[in-house]
């Protein structure tokens, strides 16, 4: 048979029992739908992280006190003890290495911040000038903390966006007093819109001077340092040189955690990527639900059908040509079904974007390919059987509808 | 044209052995036209099934324009009935979502004809049966008898040598049924082999040759010709 012809009678048989026809492209569809949502999903998630860890800095190295038992990276060297605390002047020795352009200490706490009657709480960090230019923010108004020495209290603070529009509604904050905590700081600059950042809402927090936080605090240990390198190329030198001189600091004990940046968005970028083909893969097995879906109605069509492929026998039908026949319609049907699965994927997708603005909903490519090649391959693999069964059948008896 | 040398057909059902055709010998001449009669049960269908190589006896040949069937392969079969054989049905077989003029156009879809033959050929065909004002027509909304004159479209539509019949008028009333005797009879004058199962007696007569099943044996076996006083 031809081959134009052989669509056209399969498309004659589709249209012909439009339930069954909906119901497998139903099925077909959800399946495609899914793995290109889940997909999409999983790739907006993972391209968030990475762009988070961007906004981090340029050739980052963090300091993080205590040991994790796992050294060469992954998601340990977040939960590791504190055994011995990390100090200013820890950090200040780092300026020895010859890699290390930067250093940023960094004390985080939480203290409430007050301004003529309002008050809220917030997320306090004290810092260095320095943080400024490692941690790549930008200034909305005004200037970061004033070039003090890192070991000077200055009555200074830099506020983030939410806190200047909460406390200072629309006054002018610049020079204006606010309290944190028991003291009084004088605001010099506002944060600028880098939004989100991977360890703070900048638009949340209040900077004072890391040794402003010490006193406020009550501890000399230090959350972070951050270190930027002078280069690429130096980072790794600069994380070797770093342990060498903590080491030498801490009696010849390597106490502590330090981690690249490129480390932390691997180990991410390795964890989306295996939750994206894991998502991407229940989406698949829902696809060969559909294929089973496919076949067992296909088989249905066959005994519904049993005359007409005796009459096609009687007219001379080759047992090649009625098997086509029937592996058309199953191909047609999850060709079909993935063309609408696509459709529908690429729809929820738009709409999961305009729900999550953050995030970027863009179905993966190979993600969609491979859906509609499994789809296909369901409908072949699936159809292939029901076609031989209807191919193989007795003219006689099927004629006589048995 | 058709040669059977003494030809048998078993069935076995269950631990029992049905003997539906046995020991058949019979040679019909191109042109001819051939009644089979007898009893329910007798064989009829299953000689007619044979002939038209839907069924393969268990013993003995069938020989077709020289040819010894059973040496076919199943695509050989297939190819054989679709050029020298046309079948019609008690039941019509004709395919529900499909129009008259494309029911009479899927053997030749399945001999890839193209679709200009396909359409000539097809539009002749059911202009023979007198259907050319309901070629668009779905069997639903056709009578018993156009039906049944769609059917005998489609099984001449390939030119074939033989026409086969199993109670071609058994669904239809005594005026329709006369219709489509004229029809096949006048097939038959222009040369087509026919040969038709039948109950009605009247139908049977009108044959050239009668055939008489008995459980599976020929036992009447005349032309009319000798019939006639
Ligand atoms: N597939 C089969 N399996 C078992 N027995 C069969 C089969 N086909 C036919 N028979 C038996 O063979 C015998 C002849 O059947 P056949 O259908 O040829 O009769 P028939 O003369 O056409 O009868 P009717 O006039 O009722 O159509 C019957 O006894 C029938 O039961
Ligand atoms: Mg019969």
């Amino acid at each position: 048979m031809r081959l134009n012809d052989r669509n056209l009678l399969a498309m004659g048989a589709l249209v012909r029992y439009p339930l069954r026809t909906l119901m497998m492209l139903t099925a077909t569809a959800m399946g495609v739908a899914a793995v290109v949502v889940l997909t999409s999903l999983g790739e907006a998630a993972r391209s968030y992280v990475a762009a988070e860890f961007q906004s981090l800095g340029t050739h980052l190295v963090i300091v993080i006190p205590g040991r994790s038992e796992t050294s060469g990276g992954g998601l340990g060297m977040m939960i590791g003890q504190t055994p011995r605390d990390l100090t200013l002047a820890d950090a200040q020795a780092l300026l020895r290495s010859s890699a290390v352009k930067k250093i940023a200490p960094m004390m985080v706490g939480s203290a409430s911040v007050s301004y003529d009657g309002l008050e809220r709480e917030s997320p306090i960090l004290g810092s260095t000038p320095e943080l400024l230019d490692v941690r790549q923010w930008s200034m909305a108004l005004g200037e970061f903390l004033p070039n003090v020495d890192m070991e000077r209290a200055a009555s200074v603070c830099v506020i983030g966006e939410t806190v200047r529009r909460e406390l200072l509604r629309d006054q002018p904050p610049i020079g204006k007093w606010i309290r944190v905590g028991d003291r009084r700081c004088r605001v010099t600059g506002v944060l600028g819109n880098a939004g989100r950042s991977v360890m703070v809402d900048v638009d949340e927090i209040v900077v004072i001077p890391v040794v402003s936080a010490q006193a406020l605090f009550n501890s000399p240990s230090l959350f972070r340092i951050l270190i930027q390198a002078k280069s690429r190329e130096a980072m790794a030198t600069a994380q070797r040189d770093v342990r060498r001189i903590i080491k030498e600091r801490h009696q010849g004990e390597e106490d502590v955690t330090v981690i690249t940046q490129d480390a932390v968005l691997a180990t991410f970028d390795g964890i989306f990527s295996a939750l994206t083909y894991a998502v991407g893969g229940i989406g698949a097995i829902s696809l060969i639900v559909a294929g089973v879906l496919i076949m067992n109605v296909m088989l249905i069509a066959v005994s519904q059908r049993t005359r007409e492929i005796g009459l096609l026998k009687a007219l001379g039908a080759r047992q090649r040509q009625i098997t086509a026949l029937f592996l058309t319609e199953a191909v047609f049907l999850a060709a079909m079904g993935a063309v609408v699965g696509v459709a529908l994927g690429y729809l929820a997708s738009i709409g999961l974007g305009l729900i999550y603005t953050d995030l970027e909903f863009q179905p993966p490519l190979w993600a969609v390919g491979s859906a509609v090649l499994i789809a296909l391959a369901c409908g072949v693999i699936f159809g292939i059987s029901p076609a031989r069964r209807a191919a193989k059948l007795d003219p006689i008896k099927a004629l006589a509808g048995k | 044209m058709i040669r059977l040398d003494h030809l048998n057909r078993y069935f076995q059902v269950g631990d029992q052995q049905v003997h539906a055709l046995e020991d058949v010998t019979l040679t019909i001449d191109s042109g001819e036209s051939v009644s089979i009669m007898g009893p329910s049960g007798s064989g009829k269908s299953t000689l007619l099934n044979i002939l038209g190589l839907l069924d393969t006896p268990s013993s003995g040949e069938y020989w077709l324009d020289g040819v010894n069937t059973s040496g076919m392969d199943n695509n050989e079969l297939a190819t054989t009935r679709q050029s020298r054989i046309g079948f019609i049905f008690q039941s019509f077989h004709l395919v529900p979502r499909m129009t008259a003029f494309e029911n009479v156009e899927l053997p030749m879809m399945l001999a890839e004809m193209d679709k200009e033959q396909r359409r000539e050929r097809g539009l002749q065909a059911l202009d023979r049966v007198g259907l050319i004002g309901r070629v668009d027509h779905r069997p639903d909304q056709l009578s018993g008898g156009e039906r049944q004159r769609v059917a005998i479209a489609r099984a001449i539509v390939m030119q074939p040598r033989i026409l086969l019949a199993d109670e071609p008028t058994g669904n239809l009333d005594t005026a329709a049924g006369k219709e489509i005797v004229g029809i096949i009879e006048e097939l038959n004058a222009q040369g087509l082999t026919l040969i038709v199962v039948t109950h009605d007696p009247k139908i049977g007569e009108r044959a050239g040759r009668k055939l008489r099943l008995l459980d599976g044996k020929i036992v009447t076996n005349r032309n009319s010709s000798a019939s006639l006083p």
